[in-house]
């Protein structure tokens, strides 16, 4: 039986972590290296490193940061943020991640998914949405639409539409970003992921919101997901890889727990 | 010297990093000499068999792969690598290698996991293989250990060849062969240190090979 898989998300800058990630001793760690290391140790499943990074420089840096972490970890982990044309995406994945994830970019420009999708398979495809909720409408039935710029800018796009439309242009993986949840610590937004795990075949990641783990739990049952994303809640030290696992594994829920 | 089979099909440099981190020696490449002269080689990929085919044919390593495993140079196959030994696949009715006799077919959407719940397509992620035969190659990996899985096909070779299966909406074959041609649907290379061990244990048993 398929596992459900804890994702640690790593936001970086400059081919730095923008915050310290404190592990055991209260050891600050600024790199991104050694951090995906110590949670390849720990039990995450796949890593997920979203690059924030503005500079052309900046992206170079990246690219020799994801070369260095693939020849230090030995599970799936993609990049995420900033990728738009499909140069982007044979850099990253040339310089060793397994998948790219694509957000704005590809509600911008839909073809990009179908494009990555036919040059480098479905399976290195995922697309993230930001979704935040609104009323129900005629343009947004399911009362949640896809955002951008962090909220700041809505498009006018139904999210359950686009989960669809971007399954049907290729993509192999959906990470649902729900911007309502995102920094509450009140749990994922649970309605909205399992209405669309529930729509698309593809596998549905949960991201936002997670704030201890009985949340993960929430996420792969309730929510239906595949796997969940997490972030501060392991960051800083307040919980752990191995701890979240364990307490999945004694919910019933179907984690690896052997690494 | 393990060799990496290039065939234009992708992942390549994964493996490569893997044997890198376990301090093979190895090399990827697509001359039947370098090839011949391996201890051992891999054939990975990702993507499709249509294609995966096409590029064997056009620079003829259908031909080199079927000698060199007539020959008993020993060879793992992963993921794509795995499928494309076996006769056909109903990915376009492509006809494969046929190294080993048997099919490949696509996961039906319809099936059901154990919680009643559609499966997803592709079996994206980490599942476990129950071993119906010993296997040199799982030597130090214990029984719950899992692996990293990606793909919307699955293999079903002959039933003789069967090593271990792996549960997703339907009981599958996760890894089949004969010892020194082994074939499996996961990533080693993407697998944490089972993964590794994994490759490691074929490295070894090419090396024994060369020295007997």
């Amino acid at each position: 039986m398929l596992s459900k898989r804890i994702i640690p998300c790593l936001d970086v800058r400059d081919g730095r972590l923008t915050k310290g990630i404190k592990f055991k001793g209260n050891v600050d760690i600024g790199d991104p290296v050694e951090t995906a290391k110590q949670y390849y140790e720990q039990g995450a499943d796949e890593i997920v490193f979203y690059d924030i990074t503005a500079s052309a420089e900046g992206r170079g840096i990246m690219l020799k940061v994801v070369e260095e972490v693939a020849a230090t970890i030995f599970i799936p982990f993609s990049v995420g943020g900033g990728i738009s044309t499909l140069e982007d995406m044979r850099n990253v994945l040339l310089a060793g991640a397994e998948k790219v994830s694509v957000n704005s970019a590809a509600v911008k420009n839909p073809g990009i998914i179908s494009e990555g999708a036919e040059s480098f398979g479905s399976q290195c495809i995922v697309v993230g949405m930001d979704v935040l909720q609104v009323e129900k409408s005629e343009k947004i039935p399911s009362g949640y639409e896809i955002v951008i710029h962090g909220g700041r800018k809505h498009m006018g796009i139904d999210a359950l539409w686009w989960a669809q439309e971007a399954q049907r242009l290729g993509a192999g993986e959906l990470c649902i970003n729900s911007i309502d949840a995102d920094g509450t610590k009140d749990g994922y937004e649970l309605e909205l992921t399992s209405m669309i795990s529930e729509n698309v075949t593809i596998p549905v990641i949960a991201s936002g919101g997670a704030g201890n783990p009985q949340h993960m739990v929430e996420a792969v049952t309730k929510g239906k997901a595949s796997a969940a994303l997490i972030a501060s809640i392991v960051h800083y030290g307040e919980y752990t890889i191995p701890g979240i696992k364990e307490n999945m594994h004694n919910a019933g829920v179907k984690v690896r727990m052997n690494w | 010297m393990i060799a990496i089979l290039d065939y234009k099909a992708g992942n390549l440099t994964s493996v490569k990093r893997a044997l890198d981190h376990l301090n093979i020696s190895n090399e990827i490449t697509s001359d039947p000499e370098i090839l011949k002269s391996s201890k051992g080689f891999i054939f990975p990929g990702v993507g499709a068999a249509g294609s995966a085919m096409r590029n064997l044919m056009a620079n003829r390593l259908d031909e080199t792969v079927k000698s060199l495993v007539l020959s008993g140079k020993p060879m793992l196959g992963i993921c794509l690598g795995c499928q494309i030994i076996l006769d056909e696949s109903s990915e376009n009715g492509t006809k494969t290698l046929g190294i080993i006799p048997g099919r490949c077919e696509k996961f039906d959407p319809e099936l059901k996991d154990e919680s009643g719940q559609p499966i997803n397509i592709p079996h994206m992620g980490w599942n476990t293989i129950s071993l119906e035969k010993d296997c040199i190659l799982f030597n130090k990996i214990p029984d719950d250990a899992e692996f990293y899985f990606v793909h919307g096909y699955y293999p079903v070779p002959d039933p003789a060849y069967a090593i271990g299966k792996t549960n997703y909406g339907l009981e599958f074959c996760s890894i089949f062969g004969r010892p020194g041609l082994w074939a499996m649907q996961f990533h080693p290379e993407k697998s944490g240190k089972p993964g590794l061990q994994i490759l490691s244990n074929f490295y070894h048993f090419c090396l024994e090979k060369n020295h007997a």
